[in-house]
């Protein structure tokens, strides 16, 4: 770790800690070990601040904010802890912006540290000055601009409280650098002032919980549908033990893989748009839903009327506005996810749903999620499949972009813990891969953190391989080389006429730039383009490139085997679709299983 | 028991702090809520503020609206004002063109009758404050609309509830369970 003689105590005798240092040190007394920060004119007294506490808090720069906010998600999503980032004013601070929108919208918390134009120069467009507050008020779960260093220990004591209690979420602390400079204040642990903010979830009454469990007595054809809230509530194993004491078919939502091992036998694996065809069925045909820690969103429900129409709804979530937002429930539970199903597991009692469970079965064995294994290419959702055979045994973290890759990895690897699975999921961000894998990797040095990625999304924070490469972070990338913009293809060919709309990702002479393309599924893009094994060895990290299927695993394994970062580019086509499929706004009688 | 075109009258006590008006003015924008009217200003506790909203919609509006109010972590507190008995007022200011003569008298005795005052007079025109019930002060502005209005300005209504406990004062921490 970088740290000069000069710059490891916090208490040397010449520096009279500013408000830079306090920022600083509520980080470490916060626990904060590792964070990510990109410096400029108006973060620099931050970062100065830093390296005094270099042996408490490690500092990672990335190559671009962005990736820094998005390494900070991947921290915090593998761990539970809050991700910090930093940046400076200006630019630095608006490259947070989606990455903050991202976290807002899977409820990752997050610390976003901003710096600021000093407050005599706020409202005068100063150099490098943008209203963060401004931007970020729609996006964060809450948001400070500190004007007075009086208010900083206060500031920093809500920021974290706020960014992990109560449904998670990201939180803005801009600070403008006159402020960083000011001394310190005498009082550096006072009480917190948010009347209007309670963390601490109310108890559900015992009446709530006996009539879920009176529901689930009566209930023929009952699914559970469990999302992110599982996992952010900690709440694994208890689902797990309902599950396992009543036998009720469960799916989970894209956030809630890795809270039902694909294995459990009443597992459904996961509904929605690109979900398993027997998880959408059983939603459909069920008589009582017991949704947890899930909002409804568009992407599981599809026309929102239709979704479980016949089912009674139970509804429980932590956060009230999320009860009737999208869906109407018969009984809704605010509360804590993990407090409900401890005190349902004690008096809940088996459901007799043995013919319901059979259907289940049938379905499941009907309809299994499927690609053709004859193909003598290397298709995408073999490449994935096979990574999760060789990792079966190892801690393994998996992080991926948006689009088509995301989807096979959903369906393909087998999760089987919480918090192994990192997918932008709400917002839907292209490029999170890569950063994320980088915030996975430093929180578990030790562990085997994979980006699976497509040549799209890859490319839209690429830079960050230097960050892998200098910081030491062994990431390793198997990306799914189409050349495309696959799941916009997709979209072209079923709906568009094959027709090329900016979808192919090489020099725009080529004819597949334009126009209608070929209907051949299994056809590979020629002339490619970049040469990703170059570029990834132009930053330092291992990399090489296989096509042929006998190939694959060999090249999995040199990759998995790899000290350092390293890229394995694998050749696949680019016409190869992900189902089923419910077209948006559709039902789960319009989906597409062919 | 759907009432789409409802009024719905929602009180909230604020934290008052900078950006706390934006901040609620634009999530109700953003979701794309239908507001009638929002009042601000300062209460009785110099730390707190509070916000007077209007909301049209049936009761699964009211709900969310008043949900999305309580997330606001500058939030401290939601009342739903309109169901309980209440005294509302809104606050009028019109400047009217009136000649010296028979119309100003005309305009004074309705004045009179809608117990308003003539706070400012001019050559050609006066200036009238109105305060009341938003019925009250719509029906003066027709009546004084064919005078000719140069001006007009409004608070936007706020409202207080009669003496007695308060009813539909959301406690943010209750567990939220249907009865059905």
């Amino acid at each position: 770790m970088m740290s000069t003689a000069s710059s490891t105590s916090p208490a040397h005798a010449q520096h009279v800690m500013n408000g830079a240092d306090i920022l600083v040190k509520s980080l470490v007394d916060h626990g904060v070990e590792i964070l990510f920060a990109y410096p400029g004119g108006c973060s620099m007294p931050m970062h100065q601040a830093l390296t005094r506490f270099g042996e408490s808090i490690r500092t990672i720069l990335p190559r671009h904010e962005q990736g820094g906010a998005f390494a900070a998600q991947g921290y915090a999503r593998s761990t539970g802890k809050v991700g910090v980032v930093m940046a400076t004013s200006g630019p630095g601070a608006t490259n947070l912006v989606t990455a903050v929108a991202d976290a807002k919208l899977d409820s990752i918390p997050m610390v976003c540290i901003t710096g600021q134009v000093p407050t005599s120069s706020i409202g005068s467009d100063a150099f490098q000055e943008t209203p963060m507050v401004e931007i970020c008020r729609g996006i964060t779960k809450h948001h400070y601009l500190v004007t007075d260093i009086k208010d900083l220990p206060r500031i920093m004591k809500e920021a974290f409280h706020i960014a992990a209690s109560g449904r998670p979420g990201p939180v803005l602390v801009d600070m403008p650098k006159d402020v960083q400079l000011t001394e310190m204040p005498n009082d550096l642990d006072p009480p917190m002032e948010l009347p209007g903010y309670n963390a601490s979830t109310p108890s559900v009454p015992p009446e709530a919980i006996r009539q879920i469990a009176a529901a689930i007595r009566m209930a023929r054809r009952p699914v559970i549908y469990s999302g992110g809230g599982i996992i952010l509530g900690e709440a694994t194993e208890e689902l797990r033990t309902l599950i396992n004491k009543t036998g009720i078919p469960t799916v989970t939502t894209l956030m809630g893989l890795g809270s039902v091992p694909p294995e459990n036998p009443h597992s459904l694996d996961w509904l929605g748009m690109h979900g398993a065809a027997y998880a959408n069925y059983a939603v459909r045909d069920c008589d009582l839903l017991i949704a947890l820690g899930v909002r409804f969103d568009d992407r599981v429900t599809g026309k929102v009327e239709a979704f479980a129409k016949d089912a009674k709804i139970i509804h429980v979530d932590i956060d009230a506005s999320e009860l009737n937002k999208n869906k109407t429930a018969h009984i809704p539970v605010r509360g804590d996810v993990k407090q409900v199903l401890t005190e349902l597991n004690r008096i809940v009692q088996k459901p007799d749903i043995s013919d319901w469970q059979q259907h289940c079965d049938e379905l499941k064995a009907k309809h299994p999620l499927k690609y053709d294994t004859e193909f003598d290419g290397i298709l995408q959702q073999h490449a994935i499949a096979t990574l999760s055979d060789l990792t079966a045994e190892q801690e393994t973290y998996i992080t991926v972009g948006v689009g088509q890759h995301q989807m096979w990895s959903a369906q393909f690897y087998k999760f089987r813990q919480p918090r192994t699975w990192m997918s932008s999921s709400g917002l839907g961000t292209m490029g999170f891969g890569l950063p994320a894998a980088m915030g996975v990797q430093a929180a578990h040095p030790g562990a085997l953190v994979v980006d699976i990625d497509g040549d799209g999304s890859f490319q839209m924070n690429i830079q960050e391989l230097a960050t892998c490469f200098c910081e030491e972070l062994p990431v390793k990338v198997l990306l799914l080389n189409n050349q495309h913009l696959g799941m916009v293809v997709q979209w072209e060919d079923r709906f568009e006429k094959r027709n090329r709309a900016h979808t192919y990702l090489g020099p725009i002479h080529h004819e597949e730039a334009r126009g209608p393309s070929s209907a051949d599924r299994y056809e590979y893009a020629s002339d490619r383009y970049p040469n990703f094994v170059q570029i990834a060895k132009g930053y330092g990290c291992g990399a090489a490139t296989v096509k042929r299927k006998a190939d694959l695993k060999d090249a999995l394994r040199e990759m998995i085997d790899s000290k350092g970062p390293f890229l394995l580019d694998v050749e696949v086509p680019y016409q190869e679709h992900v189902l089923p499929m419910i077209p948006g706004g559709a039902t789960v009688d319009d989906m597409i299983l062919d | 028991m759907t009432q789409s075109n409802y009024r719905h009258l929602l009180s909230a006590l604020v934290q008052n702090v900078p950006g706390v008006l934006a901040h609620i003015s634009g999530m109700l924008a953003s979701r794309g809520f239908n507001i009638d009217s929002l009042a601000v200003g300062e209460t009785e506790d110099p730390k707190l503020s509070r916000m007077t909203v209007v909301v049209v919609g049936d009761n699964s509006v009211l709900e969310q609206v008043r949900k999305q109010l309580e997330k606001i972590v500058t939030v401290v507190r939601v009342f739903d004002i309109s169901s309980n008995d209440f005294v509302e007022r809104d606050l009028l200011l019109v400047k009217i063109s009136a000649p010296a003569g028979g119309v100003r008298t005309e305009i004074r005795e309705l004045v009179d009758i809608f117990r308003g005052k003539v706070v400012d007079v001019g050559p050609d025109e006066v200036m009238i404050e109105i305060s009341g019930r938003e019925g009250k002060v719509q029906a003066f502005i027709e009546r004084v609309r064919p005078y000719g209005i140069r001006e007009l300005v409004r608070t936007g209504r706020i409202a207080m509830v009669r003496s007695g406990e308060i009813k539909g004062g959301s406690d943010r921490f209750a567990t939220d369970t249907a009865t059905g």
